[in-house]
């Protein structure tokens, strides 16, 4: 081992080169009573959490946190809502229908979640990879109980989820993201306006009463599950900054 | 857990459970013969049969992606989807609903795949309890060979392969099949499962069936047609 190294060290042109971190393996646990035969002292990796509306600038953050974590040597993968091999397709297809009741559609998402879970999460933190979700199962329950469902049904439902290293929630004003919202593509989503709600027939209106509404959720359920609110008003750097020091700090812990 | 007699809907629901091979779906065919027969407003139900999740239940199981918390993640979101868009409307409007399988079966399969009883019964939390439950108690040998006598084709989540019990799909069906009954029989007296021995000729469980549901349901008919 020893004589191989200083062979390569000799033969190998000095590059200048941080130290790269090797992250220390943190306690992993899941919310309620999991998902079975996972063992959790094979779980190296981390888990991080980015949530927020649409035109939040999650997508910015993840992709600046992924050349950022590569560049410092870790090896990363991506998770996000209907992403899954299972169920991403149906749920598709289901959701622009408009077909499916309140519970089916969230057991519908819930199956989708556990497929990644299971699949793609709990494999790479075995790995030891890094993982960034965009949004988990905050963004699901939330959703669900603006729209009155059961906490406590949610809450059994979602034992299934692994707690994160980090989560990051970004918070921008419902009047700002409207603003981007519009810059973007000019239009407002249906289901991320409420429409399904009938707080308003006005789409305009909906969306701003229905953001309110997430807005409000998201910070009641915040010290129970212990994410950082983030100011997402301000540039995409000033915020990444932010996380970058924030997730540097679940590193080393 | 409430009945829907308890909740107050003027229809009632009557479910069969039992392992594969107890002769329960010949009975809740009986029974839905004879209540259309009086004229009575019948609704039947198969368990994993919504049209909706029915291609993501099909492509799981075909590629065997599916895990013991999403195979039960998937039939609850089959079973809500038609609780919520049939089951409960049809209540409501007074029809006797019959369910070929009902949670009990969630319970009783997903338990054995190694979930958390207490995880899977929340799921099905949403759920009212049927006001009646049939529950067909075979011989397990018995319920075995009138599956295996054909020796048909068992499908890798039928016969339980994910649980890795045997590589012999019928030893492991077998394994499995025994292990379902134990946690039916477990589940009887908690729901009030009403239990018919399912050794006996099938005109004699029929004829217990008809006389507990006529004592205790009266179906609501429909409409005289005019003409």
């Amino acid at each position: 081992m020893s004589a191989k190294r200083r062979i390569k060290k000799s033969a190998v042109p000095e590059m200048t080169q941080q130290p790269i971190v090797v992250p220390k393996p943190s306690p992993k646990r899941f919310y309620g009573q999991g998902i079975p035969g996972v063992e959790f002292e094979r779980l190296t990796g981390k888990l991080i959490v980015v949530e927020g509306a649409d035109g939040s600038g999650r997508s910015s953050q993840i992709a600046n946190l992924v050349q950022w974590l590569e560049s410092s040597g870790h090896a990363t993968v991506q998770v996000g809502l209907k992403r899954s091999t299972l169920v991403s397709e149906e749920l598709n297809q289901a959701q622009q229908g408009n077909i499916l009741s309140r519970i089916t559609l969230s057991l519908f998402y819930a199956t989708d979640f556990a497929d990644q879970m299971e699949n793609i999460i709990l494999p790479a933190l075995r790995a030891g990879v890094m993982v960034l979700a965009d949004r988990y199962i905050y963004t699901l329950m939330v959703r669900d109980m603006v729209r009155g469902m059961d906490e406590e049904w949610l809450k059994n439902l979602y034992g299934i989820a692994l707690i994160p290293d980090a989560v990051f929630y970004l918070n921008v004003s419902p009047e700002e993201l409207i603003q981007r919202n519009f810059a973007k593509n000019y239009s407002l989503d249906y289901w991320e306006s409420g429409m399904d709600l009938g707080l308003s027939r006005d789409l305009f209106d909906s969306f701003l009463k229905y953001q309110a509404l997430v807005e409000k959720q998201f910070k009641r359920i915040q010290a129970t599950y212990g994410f950082t609110i983030v100011d997402a008003h301000r540039s995409i750097d000033e915020i990444n900054d932010e996380l970058r020091s924030e997730i540097e700090s679940v590193l080393r812990e | 857990m409430k009945t829907f007699a308890e909740l107050g809907f003027p229809g009632r629901l009557i479910a069969v459970e039992g392992i594969d091979g107890s002769g329960k779906s010949t009975q809740i065919h009986l029974l839905k013969r004879w209540l259309e027969l009086q004229q009575a407003k019948v609704f039947f139900s198969e368990w994993n049969s919504s049209e909706l999740v029915k291609s993501a239940t099909s492509k799981g199981k075909k590629r065997e992606l599916l895990t013991p918390t999403t195979f039960s993640l998937i039939h609850a979101t089959d079973f809500a989807d038609r609780y919520e868009r049939q089951l409960v409307p049809l209540l409501r409007a007074g029809y006797t609903v019959l369910c070929d399988r009902y949670i009990f079966t969630a319970f009783a399969r997903d338990t054995v795949r190694g979930c958390p009883s207490g995880w899977v019964r929340g799921l099905y939390g949403f759920a009212a309890v049927p006001d009646m439950v049939f529950f067909f108690k075979a011989n397990l040998e018995v319920s075995l060979k009138r599956i295996l006598n054909g020796r048909p084709e068992l499908k890798y989540f039928e016969a339980g392969m994910d649980m890795k019990f045997s590589n012999d799909p019928y030893e492991s069906f077998r394994i499995f099949q025994g292990r379902l009954l134990e946690q039916y029989l477990a589940m009887s007296t908690e729901f009030n499962f009403l239990v018919i021995d399912a050794n006996q000729p099938v005109e004699v469980q029929q004829s217990v069936v008809r006389q507990l549901v006529g004592a205790r349901i009266k179906p609501k008919r429909k409409a005289l047609q005019t003409r």
